[in-house]
């Protein structure tokens, strides 16, 4: 009985990492923009985040939401390295200077 | 208690400022001097190839070793850009609807110039490319501006570039702080890493002039403009600046911004300066 909570508490989470619906996608794919979109601002946007995107699209469409989802996660994950990136490289670049 | 600690805290703070402020000197460190940092920018290039003269430089990776170098003397007995000089020619004495044509736009009808772009608009306060110059150009008579990376562009100014050869670069920044700002601002572009490949400019034609990159032979980022725009066996067709710029984006996986965005113009500014004295030897050819 003890482990009763335990088990429903396991069920639940793992009920929920797998059945993303078109809200999770949604929700991860703003996500994603937003941080896609805060790159184009720094001038740094990437390809694969815009791949990225598009195979989230591509997989939302074909009512496949974790695979949307997971795509869309990447995307962003993509996105924030970019931001990351740029911002590092304001002061960075001149490591490499020539003097 | 309380007080005297953070009273001793900011007598600190302010000590330490102070003692900075006086080490080192408002904007001393910063200070943009282009004739010394060309300079230092050659000698970096002549050292990592003693073997070199300076006019070899602008013939990019054909001037890394010997056999490369049996090739390019080989390829220039019948240059694969020679079609795009001869309908450059055409293009640049055809003229436009108005009746009036490029030489119009352009001192000395546009012949022996290229070694003068890009340059510093002081009316405008931005760099001014000679493929922009030749879209304004032709948009001032009336016409249709060209694709910036397409064969009508890379035709024009590889003619233009064929009248200038072997006149040395001679890139000017007046005396206007936005010059300097736009000098300082592409210098940047260039050492910036970007892309997912976390690649600067630099880091090819600094870093690794030479070397290959899968099968490509990296070109020292020295007089790397002289030869513009190029004909690459990769393209099977010629390209201009904007589309060489482009294309470097994409190949180090970031998105590439608009041709002529002010980043390439003065990337294309700063990379010119750097080559100052160095012959025009563009049209060029890459593998």
């Amino acid at each position: 009985m003890r482990m009763l909570p335990v088990l429903l508490a396991a069920l639940l989470t793992t009920s929920c990492a797998f059945a993303a619906n078109e809200a999770d996608y949604k929700a991860a794919y703003a996500a994603a923009e937003v941080a896609n979109s805060e790159a184009g601002k720094l001038r740094n946007q990437w390809t694969t985040t815009a791949a990225m995107l598009g195979a989230a699209k591509k997989a939302a469409d074909a009512g496949d939401f974790d695979k949307a989802v997971a795509a869309a996660q990447e995307a962003e994950a993509l996105a924030k390295a970019s931001i990351y990136q740029a911002t590092s490289e304001k002061t960075l670049w001149k490591e490499m200077e020539i003097r | 208690m309380m007080k005297l600690r953070t009273a001793t805290r900011f007598g600190l703070s302010a000590l330490a400022l102070a003692a900075l402020a006086f080490a080192w000197p408002a904007g001393a460190a910063d200070k943009v001097d282009p004739v010394a940092e060309a300079k230092a920018f050659k000698k970096f290039f002549y050292d990592k190839f003693p073997k070199l003269k300076p006019e070899d430089f602008v013939n990019g990776p054909y001037s890394m070793d010997e056999g490369l170098h049996k090739q390019w003397v080989e390829k220039e007995q019948f240059p694969p850009y020679e079609f795009a000089v001869e309908a450059g020619k055409e293009m640049f004495t055809k003229p436009f609807k108005n009746g009036k044509t490029y030489e119009d736009c352009f001192p000395n009808k546009g012949i022996g110039i290229r070694q003068n772009y890009p340059y510093f608009d002081e009316k405008e306060g931005k760099v001014i490319t000679l493929e922009l110059a030749l879209n304004r150009c032709r948009e001032a008579n009336g016409e249709a501006p060209y694709s910036y990376v397409k064969d009508e562009m890379a035709s024009l100014t590889a003619y233009m570039a064929f009248t200038s050869r072997g006149k040395p670069f001679d890139i000017k920044i007046p005396d206007d702080p936005r010059a300097l700002e736009a000098y300082e601002k592409g210098k940047e572009y260039f050492y910036t890493r970007r892309g997912q490949l976390n690649f600067a400019c630099a880091t090819c034609h600094v870093q690794s002039p030479g070397e290959r990159i899968r099968t490509e032979v990296l070109a020292p980022a020295l007089g790397i403009m002289n030869a513009m725009p190029i004909y690459r066996s990769e393209w099977s067709g010629m390209g201009t600046t904007s589309r060489r710029y482009m294309t470097c984006n994409s190949q180090t996986r970031g998105v590439p911004l608009n041709p002529q965005d002010d980043e390439y113009r003065n990337v294309e500014y700063y990379l010119s300066y750097v080559a100052n004295g160095l012959p025009i030897s563009g049209p060029g050819a890459r593998p």
